[in-house]
C-alpha cells in the first residue's frame, strides 16, 4: 500500500478578497508522480506553493486549513520555516538560476546550510550536475555566470541545486513549458528515474505529459478539486464531465 | 527612383507633408542632441582667458582664493564640493537602500501604493524649502546639540548641515531608482532562494543585493551628480567661507554655492567672469563624467541579463 507524503485538509486561500483555492483536500503519495491538472489559472501553482509556503513571501496571502508533510502542519508548527523547505525542491516555470556562477548555484544551498569545506562542496557539485547529465557540459565553465547556459540547461541546473539540499519532495510547476522538445524529454525522463527516491509533484497542462509520466492525478478546476485518483482511472475513464471534456481537450 | 514611388504612393500633398515634419522633427532633435556640447564649448570659451594665464594644475590645486589679486585656486571649493556630497551619500544612501528593501520585500502592497505619491511629493519640493528648513532646524540644531556634543563650537553654517539638508533632497530620487531596480528583480527568483532553505534576509544579501548591485551602484552615481550640482539649498546653510574644509563642522564653499552668490556682481575684477565659468566647466565635467559612468553601468548589466 501506498504511503502518504502530504495530506492536505480542508484548505482555503484568499488573496485579499479573491478566493483562490477552496476545500481542498487531497494525499499525495510517497515516491510517486502526482501531478496536478487543470486549465490555466484554475489554482494548480498557487497550491503547489502553498506546500512549502512560499505563500508567506506575500503578506496579502490568508491560509486556512491544514497541510500536513509526513504528519506535521506545516502551517501551524513552531518549526523553523527554512527546515520544511529544505525538504522541498522547487522547479519554476521558467528557470531562474540565482545572480552567480555555475559552480555557486549548487553550493548556494549547501553553504547557507552551514556546509563550508570546499573539498567536500566540490565533490557534491559535482555529483549533482551529473545526476542531472549536465556535468559534461560545463564541467569546465563553473566558474561563468549561470545566466549564459541555455534554457535548457539552466532548467537542468535548477533541478541540481533543488536536488543538492536533499529534498524527499520535489515540487514541479510546469517545469517543461519554456523547454524545447528535447530538453522537455530529459527532464521528463529525469524524473521518472527520481521517483524512486523522491515524491514528486508535478503541475502541468500538457496533456500528453501527464499521461506519459503521472502515477497519481489531481484534476482541478476552479480553484477546487474536481477529481483525483490513479493515473489510469481518471485518464480511462473519468466520473466527472469536466473531467471527460477536459481530457477530450474540449476547453482550455 | 526612391522618391518617384514614394510620391505615387502617397501623392505628392502627403509625400511633401511628411518631408517637411521628417525635417522639424529631426531639427529639434539634433538641437536637443547638440546642447550638451553647445554649453560646454561655451564654457570652455568664456573660461579660456583664466586658462591661458594660469596651469591647470594651479587653478585645481591651489588653495589661494585672492581674486583681488588675480589668484585663483579651486581648490577649497572642489573640496568643499565634494566633502558635502560625499557625505550626503553616505547619509541617504542607507537609508535608502533600507527604505526600498523594506517597500518592496517586507511591507503589504498597500503601503508602496501610498508611498510612491509621498516620494514624489518630496521629489517635488522646490529646493529653496528645504534651504529654509535647513536654516530654520537643521543649522540650529547643530550649533546647539550636535556641535556641542561632539565638543566643537560652531555657528550651525556647516559642511555637515549642508549634506544633511542634501541627502534629504535626493533620498526620494535615490529611493525611486532603487523600488524600481527592487521590483523589477523577479519573484520567482527570491522564491528559488527560500525553497532551498535559505532565510529572508540571506535571500536579499545574496540574491536580491546581489543582482542589483550594478544598479545601485548606478542608482548612486546619478544621485552623486545630482548632488554635487545642487545649490540653493546647499549654499544657504553651508556657510559659504572660501577655506579649506577639513572636518564635518566646518564651514565650506561649493562649486554650485561660487557661482551663484557672485555671478554678475563682481564682475569687474579682472578675469572673475572667466574664473567663475571655470568653476562652472569643472561641474559640469564632474556631473557628465558621473552621469556617463551610471548609464554605462546600467547599460552593461542589460547586456549581461
Amino acid at each position: 500500500m501506498n504511503n502518504t507524503k502530504i495530506t492536505v485538509k480542508n484548505l482555503d486561500l484568499m488573496i485579499g478578497k479573491h478566493h483562490i483555492l477552496k476545500d481542498i483536500n487531497t494525499s499525495i503519495p510517497e515516491k510517486k508522480i502526482t501531478v496536478i491538472m487543470g486549465p490555466s489559472g484554475c489554482g494548480k501553482t498557487t497550491l503547489l506553493k502553498s506546500f512549502n509556503r512560499l505563500t508567506d513571501l506575500y503578506p496579502e496571502v490568508r491560509l486556512n486549513g491544514q497541510i500536513m508533510i509526513d504528519g506535521k502542519d506545516v502551517l501551524h508548527t513552531r518549526e523553523d520555516i527554512t527546515k520544511i523547505r529544505k525538504k522541498m525542491g522547487l522547479l519554476a516555470q521558467r528557470p531562474y538560476p540565482l545572480p552567480m556562477n555555475i559552480y555557486n548555484n549548487i553550493a548556494y544551498g549547501l553553504r547557507i546550510s552551514g556546509r563550508k569545506r570546499k573539498v567536500w562542496l566540490s565533490k557534491r557539485v559535482e555529483f549533482y550536475l551529473k545526476q542531472v547529465s549536465l556535468w559534461e557540459e560545463v564541467k569546465d565553465r563553473l566558474k561563468e555566470p549561470a545566466a549564459r547556459l541555455s534554457i535548457g540547461q539552466q532548467q537542468r541546473l535548477c533541478l541540481a541545486r533543488g536536488l543538492a539540499v536533499e529534498p524527499e519532495i520535489i515540487l514541479a510547476d510546469e517545469p517543461t513549458s519554456s523547454l524545447d522538445p528535447i530538453s522537455s524529454q530529459a527532464i521528463e525522463e529525469k524524473f521518472i528515474e527520481l521517483k524512486q527516491r523522491y515524491s514528486i509533484v508535478l503541475v502541468t497542462h500538457i496533456l500528453r505529459q501527464a499521461k506519459r509520466i503521472a502515477d497519481h492525478v489531481i484534476f482541478m478546476y476552479l480553484g477546487r478539486i474536481v477529481e483525483q485518483g490513479p493515473a489510469e482511472e481518471i485518464f480511462n475513464n473519468p466520473k466527472k464531465e469536466i473531467t471527460m471534456s477536459y481530457l477530450k481537450g474540449k476547453f482550455y | 527612383m526612391k522618391q518617384i514611388l514614394k510620391v505615387r504612393q502617397l501623392g505628392l500633398d502627403r509625400y511633401l507633408k511628411a518631408k517637411l515634419h521628417a525635417g522639424w522633427m529631426m531639427a529639434c532633435l539634433v538641437l536637443v542632441m547638440l546642447l550638451p556640447f553647445i554649453l560646454g564649448v561655451g564654457l570652455l570659451l568664456k573660461s579660456e582667458m583664466l586658462i591661458r594665464d594660469h596651469s591647470l594644475l594651479d587653478l585645481i590645486f591651489s588653495k589661494e582664493w585672492k581674486p583681488l589679486s588675480g589668484e585663483f585656486g579651486f581648490y577649497p571649493f572642489i573640496v568643499s564640493s565634494l566633502w558635502v556630497t560625499a557625505a550626503a551619500l553616505l547619509i541617504a544612501g542607507p537609508v535608502c537602500l533600507l527604505t526600498a528593501i523594506h517597500l518592496t520585500q517586507y511591507a503589504k502592497k498597500y503601503v508602496l501604493r501610498i508611498m510612491h505619491p509621498v516620494i514624489d511629493i518630496l521629489a517635488g519640493i522646490p529646493s529653496v524649502i528645504y534651504g529654509v528648513w535647513g536654516i530654520l532646524v537643521i543649522v540650529p540644531w547643530i550649533s546647539n546639540y550636535l556641535g556641542p556634543f561632539f565638543g566643537k563650537t560652531t555657528s550651525g553654517y556647516t559642511i555637515l548641515a549642508g549634506a544633511i539638508v542634501l541627502a534629504i533632497m535626493i533620498i526620494p530620487f535615490i529611493l525611486n531608482i532603487l523600488i524600481e531596480i527592487f521590483r523589477n528583480v523577479p519573484d520567482e527568483l527570491s522564491e528559488a532562494s527560500l525553497a532551498l532553505g535559505a532565510t529572508r534576509w540571506q535571500t536579499i544579501k545574496f540574491v536580491l543585493l546581489k543582482k542589483s548591485t550594478p544598479g545601485i551602484i548606478s542608482t548612486f552615481g546619478l544621485g552623486i551628480s545630482r548632488a554635487f550640482g545642487e545649490t540653493i539649498a546647499v549654499l544657504m546653510v553651508v556657510g559659504n567661507v572660501a577655506i579649506v574644509p577639513d572636518g564635518l563642522f566646518q564651514p565650506g564653499y561649493p562649486l554650485p554655492a561660487l557661482i551663484a552668490n557672485n555671478y554678475g556682481e563682481m564682475l569687474s575684477i579682472p578675469s572673475y567672469d572667466s574664473a567663475l565659468m571655470f568653476a562652472a566647466l569643472i561641474l559640469f565635467v564632474v556631473v557628465i563624467v558621473f552621469n556617463l559612468f551610471a548609464r554605462a553601468l546600467i547599460i552593461r548589466t542589460d547586456k549581461h541579463n
